[in-house]
């Protein structure tokens, strides 16, 4: 997902205080919720730092491979839709930070971590948009995936970050069924609109599934996050309801899922999906994507391009401040 | 194979080319304002640099449904069929971005025309423009407010801040002229009260100019010769790369619904 790269190991301390984590513990299990000046584990804290602080990272990264089309965007009405929607994707790497900043990090402590590639942010940002269809399918399947894992975390155990996320839900929903929208319309549309809709989904399939992190057998993260309620599915549960969701979507309009085994399981009710590429997506994660290094240089730009703003907007503060001080003398 | 052209002809009555010469205006400095996205100094900025440029494409578009109305076209039409020399935007609309402080430069001088000429217009004989410009004077009354603080914020912030204001001023001030003219057809429209006129909004303008100005600790670039052609279609350089990109998937592939 937005914070897939989680599933590496927390380093495992020693139990603080093993009656306070007992309460703290029982809260949650009782689906109490945490609130900043609450006592929390310190594994808990960091573990929600990381994770908070990837999904807005993810949510900035995002804005780069969609605001590729703003200026190209077909008609006035995709185009107003197309740059709302990226503001709005912004917007949720606003709430995010600000969630992150209640847990003790700064906005300029993580953006540090990710300018200097130390932060992860999701994987599927690393592929190209090259077409119109891209925009939808990214619409479609990256904010449905994200909205798959997202509506869970609405019930989170961290009170921020649950709160983000049900204001976050509501318009990443608005923006799948935007893209949905979109499908439908090239996919009705002239032979060439058609092509150009499956080519972007046979490009953003597998990627698409990738977003919810490695399989169960391989994940070593979930446990610790399931136990404090910060995350409710397995990484295999959440993308099997995103497949459940998508196949009749794509099948509805025409198009076809990248994946000769897809099949469906009258017994069990589940599409079955043929193997995913888990090298693709560990190399992608380590920087090996198509796109890494051009969109961390990108964001590295724009941050170094905008200093002189920023320098300038606190010079002036600096100044309203010791002339409104010089007036109350 | 015979050639054909996916650009339409406008039959440009006074009413509809002045529409279109607004609504040209919002959609190329929308368009300009757009390419910020992502590339701002702050993530507020992105944020507020989008919300402008959505309320400009905003803009352009009840204009140009308008326009449409009266001469058989349609919004998307009007913004993707038209050559380069049929758009009747201002020149000072399609200049490149250049920094922050040149961006901002632009807003401010544009803002400080029309907002005040939408007010004006909020009592034109024509309803449809009535309720349009009521519409569109909140949303530049906020655009000039924006600019306004940022370019005194930039202007009395660092020295690099001020020399870059400055220089994004003086770079400016020749497409200023362009905001107060009047020809034949928009005259026509100024005698039957449908438009306001510009003339008249050139001392309010200056003296809002003087203001903020000041306040910023810049300098008044001095009139010379101005820019002009926009409002015929003599554009600068700038305004076929704009079309270039805004138009393409419709030139490409014609007929086709998005
Ligand atoms: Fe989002
Ligand atoms: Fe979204």
């Amino acid at each position: 997902m937005y914070t897939q790269a989680l599933n590496t190991k927390e380093t495992v301390t020693a139990a603080e205080d093993p009656a306070r984590e007992a309460r703290f513990q029982a809260r949650i299990d009782a689906e109490d919720r945490i609130e900043p000046n609450d006592w929390m584990p310190e594994a808990y804290r960091r573990t929600l730092v990381r994770q908070i602080s990837q999904h807005a990272h993810s949510e900035i990264i995002g804005m780069q491979p969609e605001g590729n089309w703003i200026t190209r965007a077909p008609s006035l009405r995709r185009k107003a839709a197309l740059l709302a929607k990226v503001q709005d994707e912004g917007g949720h790497g606003l709430y995010l930070y600000a969630a992150a900043e209640t847990l003790g990090v700064s906005r300029e402590e993580v953006t540090d971590q990710l300018l200097s590639g130390r932060a992860k942010y999701s994987s599927i940002f690393n592929y190209p948009t090259l077409t119109w269809a891209d925009i939808g399918t990214i619409g479609w399947l990256v904010d449905g995936a994200a909205i798959m894992n997202q509506i869970p975390l609405c019930r989170c155990s961290y009170g921020p970050y649950a709160r983000a996320m049900i204001r976050i839900c509501r318009e990443e929903s608005f923006h799948q069924r935007q893209g949905y929208e979109i499908m439908v319309t090239l996919a009705n549309g002239t032979p060439e609109q058609k092509e150009m809709a499956q080519d972007a989904l046979n490009r953003w399939w597998w990627p698409s599934l990738m977003m919810f992190g490695p399989p169960d057998t391989a994940s070593q993260h979930s446990d610790k996050s399931m136990q404090w309620k910060i995350k409710r599915f397995s990484n295999d549960e959440l993308r099997q309801k995103f497949i459940d969701a998508t196949v009749p979507q794509a099948r509805h309009i025409g198009l076809t899922m990248p994946d000769p085994d897809m099949r469906f399981n009258e017994a069990t009710g589940h599409w079955e999906h043929g193997p995913i590429d888990w090298e693709e997506f560990k190399r992608v994660i380590a920087g090996g994507g198509p796109c890494n290094r051009q969109r961390l240089t990108h964001r590295n730009k724009v941050h170094a391009e905008g200093a002189w703003v920023r320098e300038a907007a606190l010079a002036f503060a600096e100044k309203e401040r010791a002339r409104t001080q010089q007036k109350a003398a | 194979m015979s050639v054909t052209t996916t650009s339409i002809a406008v039959d440009e009555t006074p009413l509809v080319l002045h529409l279109l010469r607004r609504a040209d205006d919002a959609l190329i400095l929308g368009h300009r304002l757009s390419e910020w996205t992502g590339n701002a100094p702050t993530l507020e900025e992105d944020l507020a640099l989008a919300n402008i440029a959505l309320d400009l494409i905003g803009q352009s578009r009840a204009l140009f449904d308008y326009a449409g109305s009266l001469c058989g076209l349609d919004e998307d039409q009007l913004a993707y069929r038209r050559d380069a020399r049929q758009y009747r935007n201002l020149l000072i609309t399609e200049q490149l971005n250049g920094d922050f402080a040149c961006t901002i430069a632009r807003q401010f001088l544009y803002s400080a025309f029309i907002d005040p000429y939408w007010r004006e217009a909020m009592s034109s004989s024509d309803a449809t423009i009535a309720a349009i410009a009521a519409k569109a004077e909140k949303e530049t009354a906020y655009h000039l407010r924006h600019a306004s603080e940022w370019l005194i914020r930039l202007g009395d912030g660092t020295g690099e801040s001020h020399r870059r204001a400055q220089a994004g001023l003086e770079e400016l001030w020749p497409f200023t002229g362009e905001f107060f003219e009047v020809d034949a057809p928009d005259q026509s429209l100024i005698d039957a009260g449908t438009i306001p006129d510009p003339a008249e909004l050139h001392d309010g303008w200056s003296s809002r100019i003087n203001t903020i100005l000041a306040r910023a600790t810049l300098t008044r670039p001095k009139d010379s010769w101005m820019q002009t052609g926009g409002r015929t279609g003599r554009h600068s350089e700038h305004l076929g790369h704009i079309l270039a990109e805004l138009q393409y998937l419709q030139r490409s592939h014609p007929g086709a619904k998005w």
